[in-house]
């Protein structure tokens, strides 16, 4: 039987990601674990998380799990969602200025606050539903949009963001105060800055994509 | 372009979903289950729940049906009523609840605040302020803060409390207006206008719903984030996807939920 590991570091509440990881597996099992040796032996891995940059890292460091994350992203799909996405790539501002994981080239940054004369303000932390773009850099969407129609609206709750060096790592955009890369996207490993566990139908065919997924973008 | 959010209230007393005006003459409106199901299925963005027996000791019922409504719906849930320790909102995040709403606590301990968003994050803390209209007619409007359901006055002025609470930690305020709460005569939308230009966190307008139009107003002229409403859902005057067709029509952004087959 394949299994679904969710890495669980403490660093947020699994019972959503769980249940509806539940709903889309299939026959796979879903293992919710901070034990690296149960979570390397997994098929897929998701990394989620909400909170601060710092005690996330903080946590896997202390957990052992950094490595392993490392080191089950060069062979299976990972799956990183809101900070458990951020950590993926090299730094983020946040805290100020943590060094992450560095498995996808580029920082996290802050939202730049509204000018004090906006006519309409924009808030941060930018929360609710909005609309993903989903990127085309050869043409065709990656495969974990699959039946998923672009521009398609998701739910984001985050004051700070993915910045990618490579436009190719670009896996969807969305619009708040510029556009912002809402997901990203390297070789086997996929990163959605918003909750596909709290954005209804479109959110679980996207878990239901990832949970099917061999790791290949087309 | 983030959307503007259309929120249900459910209020929850001893396992199930009961209307009434204003706490009193409380009737069943069904499983809490079942009824947040046909929110989900009619395109609400959020859900909130408010357990109206948090002064009783009834807590392990409201913790089993927030468990349950949360593994039914995907949509974020929002659970208030009686959150006095980082105890309570740990208990209601575990067991389902994606943001908690502290109310009395709040007033009686701002430091609560800080407490649980120091612990579980900002986008999980929302400060509920209940706010009753004390000048006079002809006088600068000024709102004060009540606790305890509306019952109690605290002389705390709302505007002030609401960048205080914002201070302290909260990552979204849910504003109700006692004066309107179950008139059905629209939100008090000065009071909307005053507290959003006041605060950088979203705002969700709260308190005399009668009519779509209320919800277009509470937005265009409260500057509200997101509309919260409870009878016109309940009794079946309209439904979350028609609210959405009014609000879409007016020019206001809103979710469009798509229908997709799920591959389970």
């Amino acid at each position: 039987m394949e299994k679904i590991g969710v890495i669980d570091y403490g660093m947020g509440n699994l019972h959503s990601l769980g249940k509806a990881l539940e709903r889309v597996a299939g026959n796979q099992r879903i293992v919710i674990s901070y034990d690296p040796e149960e979570l390397i032996a997994c098929d897929r891995l998701v990394l989620p998380g909400v909170g601060g940059v710092k005690a996330a890292m903080n946590e896997l460091r202390r957990l052992e799990l950094n490595q392993m994350v490392i080191e089950a992203s060069r062979k299976r799909p990972l799956l990183g969602i809101c900070l458990g996405m951020q950590v993926l790539l090299d730094r983020s501002e946040e805290n100020g200025g943590v060094p992450a994981l560095g498995l996808i080239p580029g920082d996290v940054i802050r939202f730049p606050d509204p000018p004090r004369d906006a006519v309409e303000r924009l808030k941060v932390p930018h929360m609710g539903w909005n609309r993903v773009r989903q990127s085309r850099p050869q043409g065709a969407p990656h495969v974990i949009w699959a039946g998923i129609p672009d521009d398609s609206w998701f739910y984001f709750v985050h004051s700070y963001h993915a910045a990618p060096v490579q436009a190719e790592h670009v896996l969807g955009e969305a619009e708040y105060t510029k556009t912002f890369a809402a997901a990203v996207a390297r070789d086997n490993i996929v990163g959605f800055q918003f909750h596909p566990e709290k954005s209804q139908s479109v959110g679980l065919k996207l878990l239901g994509n990832f949970a099917h997924w061999n790791g290949e973008s087309r | 372009m983030l959307a503007k959010r259309v929120i249900p209230c459910l209020d929850i007393n001893a396992g199930r979903v009961v209307k009434g005006v204003k706490f009193e003459d409380l009737r069943d409106a069904g499983d809490p289950v079942e009824v947040a199901r046909r929110y989900d299925a009619q395109g609400a963005d959020e859900l909130v729940f408010l357990d109206i027996t948090a002064s009783s000791d009834d807590r392990p019922t409201l913790f089993k049906t927030v468990e349950a409504v949360a593994s039914a719906i995907f949509i974020p849930l929002t659970v208030g009523g009686g959150v006095r320790t980082c105890a309570d909102v740990r208990a209601l995040l575990s067991a389902g609840a994606d943001k908690v709403s502290i109310n009395t606590s709040a007033v009686l301990r701002p430091d609560f605040v800080t407490e649980a968003s120091d612990r579980y994050g900002v986008q999980c803390i929302v400060v509920a302020i209940d706010a009753k209209r004390v000048s006079k007619k002809g006088q600068p409007p000024r709102w004060e803060i009540f606790t305890h359901g509306g019952r109690k006055a605290t002389g705390l002025d709302a505007i002030d409390w609401a960048s205080l609470m914002v201070s302290k930690g909260a990552g979204e305020l849910l504003v109700t207006s006692m004066d309107r709460d179950g008139t059905k005569s629209g939100y008090d939308n000065e009071l909307l206008r005053a507290i959003t230009d006041a605060v950088p966190v979203p705002v969700i307008a709260s308190g005399g719903v009668g009519t779509l139009e209320h919800l277009e107003q509470g937005l265009s002229l409260g500057g509200a984030d997101a509309v919260l409403a409870a009878s016109i859902f309940h009794s079946g005057q309209h439904t979350v996807g028609e609210a959405k067709q009014y609000l879409t029509r007016h020019g206001v952004t809103v979710r469009s939920p798509v229908p997709l087959a799920v591959t389970i």
